[in-house]
């Protein structure tokens, strides 16, 4: 059992589980071009919650602080990015990819500015003076969370809001008779892209080596005579637009959109980092693949068990591991 | 005049009072001892120090300079390391990178990098592993090693020896007299042997107060004062 065990954490270990649940997915699935199609969606669903979720870990992992006003960015970065969309919606429409690309980055652009001023709103204003206290937190997050999406509805209206799509984001490829929709593959890529940039900063760079510290034992590392309460408004604010961005992307995603959104994908995105094991990057990625694998299997195999399926993947994970699958703190 | 003085410091965490009035003056250069049984406070003092937490009333003064209100990242810049009971090294980090992060510049000395493997042949050896694979002795290396991977006026270190095997004990005593050289230690031991061997000076916390104060050397040789304050001859 042990060698097993030791073999398997050579290869990989936990990294491993998505390639697991994907195998056996195949094998439950039958139909290979069902399951091409199930697995890039899942993939893709799980890098959009990547982004929303990697910030609330990181920010948790670094100021023990319990952000449920998280949300609120994942919302506004959905709007704020339709909306401009909206108002660029002839250059969504030309029939010209570099017009198209224009107009989708400046929705993200407008969607991560967003996240980055109101990060720092957030964290100075309603976080700042509920440090080290847990109840207060939640009270007053939960309260901001509330606010938003009642700004939301105010302003945007309780319809659905339309989300138009670059031209070139439309429709499928199809493979032999496996078909892949582009804005999927497009989600994957660009999440994939963001981990490896917020890998790279984090295992590469000083900053990032703050952070990793941090994580682990905040008050070590201002002993050694950094502020972390600075360092934190950054993380912060760093973590507000990758939720803003997240939620930008799961608007093109859905193409129609509600206030309640970034609430209803709160749930998904506390399992995605409760999974991952709290304030670990990695972690997080390898939580939110395998939450959007299960979502989309599961929905395929059992679609009345869909919405249980990553309560129950977090269940199992947890009493298998504890602190999650890959803890920022050993 | 003295490095560090603390005068009638007082120290609560949460509602209970942990120190109820400690002072004592640290010389510049050697060992000073902070000896004291189990919960007299010898922890919260250093922690006090580093403004881990906050003293009131009281007041701490280093190099002549009021730090009792400070925040610990700014006590830590004006020169003073603190070595913790637990160690605080990063687990996930290597070793090299925990060593790192204690330096201003980001990057290594390499005379000190040298003086340090020296000192402690392990670190150079695992210097790419990750600090939480490391044994007790050679995870309090690294933690002392952080505190002089640049030069410091102070360093406050808790409990060097608790758990470690008797031969990284006397390691680490060598250490400690060649790092005792060119800056000054204010260390909180249990172990009397350890502090006697390398301790100029001395004081003894009993309940959040000061007891006894003054030469290690006069300590050491009086059985009823080491008996009365810490129990030692029983």
């Amino acid at each position: 059992m042990s060698t097993l065990s030791t073999t398997l954490g050579r290869m990989g270990g936990v990294n491993l589980l998505p390639f697991a649940v994907a195998a056996v997915a195949f094998l439950l699935i039958g139909a290979p071009s069902s399951w091409v199609t199930l697995t890039v969606a899942g993939l893709a669903m799980g890098m959009m919650l990547f982004l929303m979720a990697s910030g609330l870990s990181l920010v948790f992992g670094l100021m023990d602080v319990l952000n449920f006003g998280h949300s609120a960015f994942v919302s506004f970065g959905a709007f704020i990015s339709a909306t401009v969309l909206a108002g660029l919606g002839g250059w969504l429409a030309a029939d010209s990819w570099v017009l198209n690309s224009l107009a989708l980055a400046a929705s993200y652009l407008a969607a991560i500015c967003f996240g980055l001023v109101a990060g720092w709103f957030f964290e100075t204003v309603i976080i700042r003076p509920v440090y080290r206290d847990h109840l207060r937190q939640i009270l007053i997050t939960i309260g901001a969370m509330i606010v938003a999406e009642q700004t939301i509805l105010a302003f945007w209206g309780g319809t659905p809001y339309s989300v138009g799509r670059p031209h070139f984001l439309e429709g499928s490829w199809i493979i032999g008779d496996v078909s892949i929709e582009i804005y999927r593959a497009f989600a994957f890529a660009l999440g994939a892209a963001v981990f490896v940039m917020l890998y790279l900063v984090l295992n590469r760079t000083r900053i990032g080596l703050l952070i990793r510290a941090g994580v682990e034992n905040r008050e070590m590392v201002e002993a050694l005579g950094f502020r972390v309460d600075r360092l934190f408004i950054g993380v912060f604010m760093l973590g507000s637009a990758l939720a803003a961005l997240g939620g930008a992307m799961w608007a093109g995603y859905e193409t129609l959109i509600t206030p309640a959104l970034g609430a209803e994908l709160m749930i998904v995105v506390f399992i995605v980092v409760i999974i991952g094991g709290l304030g670990s990057i990695e972690g997080t990625l390898l939580g939110a693949i395998l939450v959007g694998l299960m979502a989309n299997y599961v929905g395929f195999l059992a679609p009345k068990l869909a919405l249980a399926s990553n309560m129950i993947l977090m269940v199992a994970i947890l009493l298998w591991r504890p602190n999650g699958l890959r803890p920022a703190v050993k | 005049m003295s490095l560090l003085s603390l005068r009638h410091m007082k120290t609560d965490i949460g509602q209970y009072a942990v120190l109820h009035d400690v002072s004592f003056e640290v010389p510049e250069g050697g060992v000073f001892v902070l000896l004291g049984r189990n919960g007299a406070g010898k922890t919260t003092t250093l922690r006090s120090i580093m403004g881990l937490w906050s003293p009131s009333p009281g007041s701490v003064h280093f190099d002549g300079r009021d730090i009792t209100a400070m925040h610990t990242a700014d006590i830590a810049r004006l020169g003073i390391a603190y070595v913790p009971e637990n160690m605080g090294i990063f687990g996930t980090l290597t070793v090299d990178e925990n060593l790192i992060l204690a330096t201003g510049s980001g990057t290594f000395d390499k005379a000190r990098l040298a003086r340090i493997h020296a000192l402690f042949p392990a670190l150079e050896r695992f210097r790419d592993k990750q600090a939480w694979s490391l044994s007790g002795g050679q995870k309090q290396m690294l933690s002392v090693a952080r505190a002089i991977i640049e030069p410091r006026a102070l360093i406050l270190i808790d409990e060097p020896t608790k758990g470690l095997a008797p031969s990284i004990v006397d390691a680490m005593a060598e250490a400690f007299r060649e790092i005792a050289q060119t800056t000054t230690i204010l260390l909180v031991e249990q172990n009397f042997n350890f502090a006697r061997s390398l301790g100029r000076d001395m004081a003894v916390i009993d309940d959040g107060r000061v007891v006894h104060a003054g030469s290690m050397e006069a300590f050491a040789a009086d059985t009823a004062l080491q008996d009365k304050h810490l129990g030692l001859s029983a």
